[in-house]
């Protein structure tokens, strides 16, 4: 049985929803030039966010077809509330101090969002058993699908597409444009930039709880400290595709997601590299890969050479 | 000039800080002759929360109802225990700092804990040094109790070290043969964590399959904490095995049958005690149906010596699985009860009393609730009993119970 097309399948899969979340990095950083740790928190409470609404929210035995629109609409709200409110509160204040004050603000708040759900989540001191699709697996060909994998696969793009049409079309679109571009400038045309980066920040957010919903259906669990190593994950994608650069996030996603899944199932095949493959290396060569792109291009697979504002 | 005086200075500071706590010890127990009863602790290391902590919290609860009962009967006159419960989070550097946090405590005379295998090993060399106890309910690495070399000449590294579990070199052994002789399984993949446990484990359950003439279709490592193994279930797929063994915990085993089932291969996931839980079953769901595991002993919930523990168990409130390690975590904490009973006379606590009790758990023979509790020269269980248990409509259910002697 030829194994590579499920092997892109599963990669792919993988790397949509690493894209959905590298997003929220991106686009942060694309604007006010700050790397938000706490970014894969709000993945996390995005999931969380879902979860409850399906548990106290809907009335037992819900449709999953009713449920699962009313889940993300629960869990955006959660996750945009929380990445809006961090803005507001932890980052807004921090906007003219020196670029490590902020940065080192993330990672505290990444911290203490994890403890919080970890400490007044019910039952959160352990996996959380997320509903799931009544519907699959299918198998088209020699590929199999899971239900949860469906889900992401057809959210992603329909999220990448509405984003690229409203930052290309739309009025405010085009201003985060421009406040990506020259932010004083911007100011002085009349664009309100506290506003476009409370935007920035709203639109991540909402991302990565489409990600978190993608993760509890095809994971079936949702855990308070998900969004570690997701969210690092994500980081390296945005940082593969080019900081700053929305497509580049979602490329960035889909190579490094293809990235492991290749590294995990070929390279044990390889003569003399049954050591350095399977799944225990897959970040291993995720990160030799982020390492050899930095090398040739320091701006990332898409990014655009920027001079050093730090 | 300037760093000799700070060296001096630390010495004095160090020397004050030791005569002054020796001081404090001696005044605690003087206090004591009087009407009030003397304190004894019994800790607990294990992890409490995030990964493995309901069977963490399991062996936390069975020590606190051992210690319960003592209290209620009293057991040891003159002395009331208690429990102190510290959360290694299946770190093994935390563990490390709980053991040494463990030791400073002069109230504390025994320790149960931990639970990861990988957690003990950074933890056996602080309890030795202070000629602290320490039995472990459920580590099965066999390199704990009979050394690095086990398996061509056992020597004990640490006298202070039992354990009420029974170990891996058995655990696999016995897996094998069932995954073999019973479910006829000719085909395994086999896949671990790359943990001492779970590595250790997955290690000698493909040399016992191997050895009864089954094939290995492949092998494989995840790395804990990970979420998506659709690549590596593609590639079990592909290798038409017919069984996956997995060495590991729950946490990735869960996701990982899920989404074996999921992606197609109607396969069984083979594992070892790490693995049941009833978070495992809870998680997975429908998936884990016909999924297996061994574990140490015999089932908790069969054995009538067991039935009030459970029964306590339920009433008190008390958080985790009390069904993998409570049992013999009760077991084990009657143990150091019962050693420190023969020790501590009156509640006064003679010198060198953590040495004493050392010895005198050694010399531990009585029925437990789980099984007989007695410890052969190595630390090692007397108790070689190991049960098969499958995931039968949502619940584990014990298959076939045995003894295993390799």
């Amino acid at each position: 049985m030829n194994t590579l097309p499920q092997q892109l399948a599963n990669g792919l899969f993988l790397g949509s929803m690493y894209g959905l979340i590298a997003i929220g990095y991106t686009m942060v950083y694309g604007i006010v030039q700050l790397i938000n740790f706490a970014h894969g928190e709000i993945f996390m409470t995005g999931g969380f966010g879902a979860l409850s609404v399906y548990l106290y929210v809907l009335p037992n035995g819900t449709s999953m077809w009713i449920a699962l629109p009313a889940m993300l609409i629960g869990g955006g709200i959660v996750s945009v509330l929380i990445a809006v409110g961090a803005e507001r509160f932890a980052y807004r204040p921090l906007r003219g101090a020196p670029r490590l004050a902020p940065l080192i603000t993330a990672i505290g708040l990444s911290l203490a969002l994890q403890q919080v759900v970890f400490n007044a989540y019910p039952n959160a001191k352990t996996d959380l058993t997320f509903p799931q699709l009544p519907f699959g697996p299918w198998h088209i060909g020699s590929i199999s699908i899971q239900s949860g994998s469906v889900f992401v696969i057809v959210a992603a793009p329909l999220c990448m597409a509405a984003l690229a049409l409203f930052v290309s079309l739309s009025r405010t679109g085009r201003a985060m444009q421009a406040t990506a571009q020259d932010p004083d400038t911007a100011q002085l045309m009349g664009i309100d930039t506290n506003r476009i980066i409370v935007i920035a920040f709203a639109i991540g957010g909402f991302f990565a709880a489409v990600a978190a919903v993608a993760y509890g259906l095809r994971y079936g669990t949702v855990k308070y400290d998900m969004g570690f190593q997701m969210g690092l994950k994500a980081f390296t994608a945005a940082v593969l595709g080019g900081i700053g650069n929305i497509y580049g996030a979602m490329i960035g996603g889909l190579v490094l997601g293809l990235a492991e899944t290749m590294a995990t199932s070929y390279i044990d095949g390889i003569p003399g590299m049954q050591q350095l493959g399977g799944g225990g290396w897959s970040s291993v060569w995720a990160f030799v890969l982020l390492i050899l792109v930095l090398l040739f291009r320091p701006q990332g697979l898409v990014g655009e050479r920027v001079a050093d504002r730090a | 000039m300037r760093q000799r005086s700070m060296v001096i200075l630390t010495a004095v500071l160090t020397t004050g800080a030791l005569t002054l706590t020796a001081c404090g010890s001696r005044d605690d127990s003087g206090d004591s002759k009087g009407s009030k009863k003397t304190e004894i602790i019994i800790g607990v290391d294990a992890p409490l929360t995030g990964q493995n902590s309901a069977t963490g919290l399991g062996i936390q609860g069975g020590v606190q109802i051992a210690v319960d009962d003592a209290n209620k009967n009293n057991t040891v006159p003159g002395v009331t225990f208690k429990v102190k419960a510290l959360d290694d989070k299946a770190i093994p550097a935390s563990g490390q700092a709980n053991a040494t946090q463990l030791v400073q405590d002069d109230k504390v005379l025994g320790v149960v804990g931990p639970l990861n295998s990988g957690v003990a090993t950074q933890m056996q060399q602080v309890f030795d040094t202070a000629n602290l106890v320490e039995i472990s309910p459920s580590n099965t690495a066999p390199e704990l109790t009979q050394g690095k070399n086990w398996q061509t000449s056992k020597t004990r590294p640490f006298k202070t070290y039992f354990r009420t579990a029974t170990t891996d070199a058995l655990q696999g052994g016995f897996a094998a043969d069932y995954a073999y002789n019973t479910l006829k399984k000719r085909k395994v993949y086999v896949v671990d964590d790359k943990q001492t446990y779970g590595a250790g484990l997955a290690k000698l359950f493909k040399a016992g399959f191997t050895k009864s003439g089954g094939k290995l279709a492949g092998e494989d490592h995840v790395n804990t904490g990970d979420t998506d193994f659709s690549a590596l279930v593609t590639k079990i797929k592909n290798s038409k095995a017919d069984l996956v063994y997995y060495g590991g915990q729950y946490d990735e085993s869960e996701k990982l049958t899920k989404q074996l089932k999921d992606g197609g291969a109607k396969i069984p996931l083979f594992g070892g005690d790490g693995m049941f839980s009833d978070t495992y079953i809870q998680t997975a769901g429908k998936p884990s149906e016909g999924d297996l595991v061994t574990s140490v002993g015999q089932p908790v919930d069969s054995l009538a010596s067991a039935a009030d523990f459970i029964k306590k168990y339920k009433a008190s409130g008390l958080k985790g699985d009390y069904g993998t390690y409570g049992g013999y975590s009760y077991d084990a904490a009657t143990a150091i009860i019962k050693a420190i009973g023969a020790v501590v006379k009156d509640g006064k606590i003679p010198d060198g009393a953590r040495a004493k009790i050392v010895a005198e758990v050694q010399k531990t023979k009585f029925d437990g609730i789980a099984g007989p509790v007695s410890f052969d020269e190595y630390g090692d269980t007397t108790n070689k009993q190991l049960t098969v248990y499958q995931v039968v409509d949502g619940k584990w259910k014990a298959v076939k119970s045995g003894t295993f002697n390799g």
